[in-house]
């Protein structure tokens, strides 16, 4: 079990890959802690900022040792005041990091093939979950997709890591002209995979978990919810998950997941209570 | 006692004084050896942070409110960032009376931290049969009674937005809770005159007050162009509302001089929390700002032992109510009968 860590991290590096900012920064005591899959959060603004909520972001690389001992890498996409003051820090600012956070991909004990399917900057968290996957001796393909050519993430870097990769971008500017879930079944059959890893936006993953299913090939589906603290406590990144009794409930996020089986999120009635869930309201309760 | 050391305010002077603060403070029948605790439904139970600081330091942990059944809590989005603030409308999700004595009512007790159990109910019935169901229950050393959580459905008829029905949940409380269990009613801003729910309450057989939940609030997504929350109204809270919980926690004292306050609303620092305390809070809790920095209670405990310190205090009690002082009580100033005539 990890536990995390909270921590001033001094920006050792921002540099721009398509439309992202990679950020890299001193962590000690997270990157030996690191698995694929677990994620951190970073305070935005300095000590009085208006924005107190805490951004959430996959890990995406690490250094256990080196010049400035552990030091990590998370990808940025800018979508709003907090992720443009983040890609704003210059070499040598310091940020609030709390990680590693939630439960991180489980790992196949075989050697069995896997397709890592990253939607966007999904694919950040992919790159170490390679890694570990071939260290296994599991054969590893990897799908990654984005709307346009400047919103993949690691195209160049992951090629090396990866047995094949099949890239699918909506307006066809690089790759294949669609999504990742059209090619995935081909990828699949062609290497007989047991294993799909997935981290992308939720209509993403709800259809990478139904392939999956369809091929009887277990799926890890790694969501993002807004969170507001990221360590369990606040109750706001809950969606519907079957539990092992059988039973839905609403589980967070942050700690059960980010994580999940695709098999045991009830995609589409994320953003829903579902009337059997676990705690329901009843009708004419409160 | 707490040490702390400091250096002099003059800047021209090396001085560095060490000081003892007595932190200790009550609740009535209460006593706490530290006057900061969480505010419940920011700190779960107590489990989460105890990775990020030692919670048996401060003064209690308050839980998240409890019902008697397990309830899923409202659909998402539940919250949405506001400026120095959060909405949230969570709709009390938490596992029932039975599973929150078992399993985490247990570990805070093994874990050795005080706790004060928030129960929150849909009916004056309910939140009797929680007050009884946690008579006997190892680990309790209070109640938290939410009468004021915007977030049940049935939004008009919020416990304690009247003063008759907020103070007949006390007495139900009250009735069938422990009898030498301390309770705190944990009020509203949403009022006319809070002064008036707090008389209430404690004429109902509150021991004291707890002083404020959230603010109801509402954000507008401008690309759906419809409420952000799944719930449309949510509780604002965090710094943008600490002048109001810091006028409620005036106005209260102001009525009820003896009545002990734990007073809380967008304490982000030390200093944030002395407000609190010099306005008539005899302990004060730490919420949303956890949200921002996981490790903000204890660092907020050790601030105010510090901000005290600093102005010479020597322990929270005597900080207690201070800003209420009379003008001819102004320390250091001696005004004798002679000056004030004038002559």
């Amino acid at each position: 079990m990890s536990k995390p860590v909270q921590l001033r991290g001094e920006v050792l590096d921002v540099r721009r890959s398509g439309s992202y900012f990679v950020i890299s920064m001193t962590a000690p005591g997270i990157p030996e802690q690191t698995r694929p899959g677990h994620f951190l959060n970073i305070g935005i603004g300095g000590e009085d900022s208006s924005m107190l909520l805490r951004r959430s972001f996959a890990i995406h690389q690490v250094q256990e040792r080196g010049m400035y001992g552990g030091t990590l890498e998370i990808v940025v996409g800018v979508n709003g005041k907090g992720s443009q003051w983040l890609a704003d820090r210059k070499r040598h600012d310091t940020v609030s990091v709390v990680g590693p956070l939630g439960r991180p991909f489980v790992l196949p004990k075989q050697p069995v093939a896997c397709v890592l399917v990253g939607g966007g900057y999904g694919s950040a968290p992919l790159f170490m979950l390679a890694e570990q996957l071939r260290e296994r001796g599991c054969r590893v393909d990897v799908v990654i997709g984005a709307a346009t050519e400047d919103k993949l993430f690691g195209v160049l870097d992951i090629k090396r890591l990866a047995s094949s990769l099949t890239i699918t971008t909506d307006d066809g500017s690089l790759g294949e002209q669609g999504r990742v879930t059209d090619v995935l079944p081909e990828v699949m059959e062609r290497h007989d995979a047991g294993v799909v890893y997935a981290c992308g936006p939720m209509g993403m993953l709800a259809a990478v978990a139904h392939i999956a299913g369809n091929h009887r090939a277990h799926s890890q589906c790694s969501v993002e919810e807004s969170m507001a603290c990221g360590v369990g406590v606040c109750m706001t990144c809950v969606l519907p998950v079957v539990g092992d009794d059988g039973l839905t409930r609403m589980v967070r996020s942050c700690t059960d997941g980010p994580v999940f089986r695709g098999d045991r999120v009830r995609w589409s009635d994320v953003g829903t209570i579902p009337d059997d869930v676990v705690g329901a309201p009843q009708v004419g309760g409160h | 006692m707490t040490r702390v050391v400091f250096a002099s305010a003059d800047p021209n002077s090396s001085d560095i004084r060490a000081v003892e603060v007595d932190m200790s403070t009550d609740l009535g029948t209460l006593e706490l050896p530290a006057p900061v605790l969480t505010a419940s439904g920011c700190a779960a139970a107590g489990k989460e942070l105890d990775q990020f600081f030692d919670i048996t330091e401060l003064g209690a942990i308050v839980t998240k409110s409890v019902m008697l059944k397990p309830r899923s809590g409202r659909a998402t989005p539940r919250m949405a960032e506001t400026p120095s603030g959060m909405l949230n409308s969570i709709g009390l999700q938490g596992p029932g009376i039975d599973q929150f004595i078992e399993h985490d009512l247990a570990w805070l007790a093994q874990r050795g931290a005080r706790t004060i159990v928030s129960i929150a109910g849909g009916s004056v019935d309910e939140y009797a049969k929680l007050a009884q169901r946690l008579r006997n229950v190892p680990g309790v050393a209070g109640l938290e009674v939410n009468i004021s959580c915007p977030n049940v459905e049935n939004r008009g008829q919020v416990f304690a937005c009247h003063a008759g029905t907020a103070a007949q949940v006390v007495q139900a409380v009250k009735r069938f809770a422990d009898p030498k269990m301390p309770i705190l009613a944990k009020l509203s801003p949403d009022v006319t005159d809070i002064a008036e729910i707090a008389d209430a309450v404690v004429r109902a057989g509150a021991t004291g007050i707890s002083v404020m939940n959230t603010t109801l609030g509402m954000v507008i997504d401008l690309d759906s162009m419809r409420p952000a929350l799944a719930g449309v109204t949510g509780g604002l809270s965090g710094p943008a509302i600490r002048p109001i919980a810091v006028r409620c926690v005036w106005q209260i004292r102001q009525a009820l001089p003896h009545i002990p306050i734990l007073g809380m609303g967008g304490i982000r620092s030390g200093e944030d929390a002395l407000q609190f305390i010099l306005a008539g809070a005899n302990a004060v809790s730490i919420g949303t700002v956890i949200f921002n920095d996981p490790s903000a209670p204890l660092r907020i405990q050790e601030e105010l032992a510090q901000a005290l310190a600093i102005r010479g205090f020597t322990s929270v009690s005597e900080a207690v109510s201070f800003a209420h002082r009379s003008a001819t009580a102004e320390v250091g100033v001696e005004v004798s009968e002679e000056d004030q005539d004038g002559q």
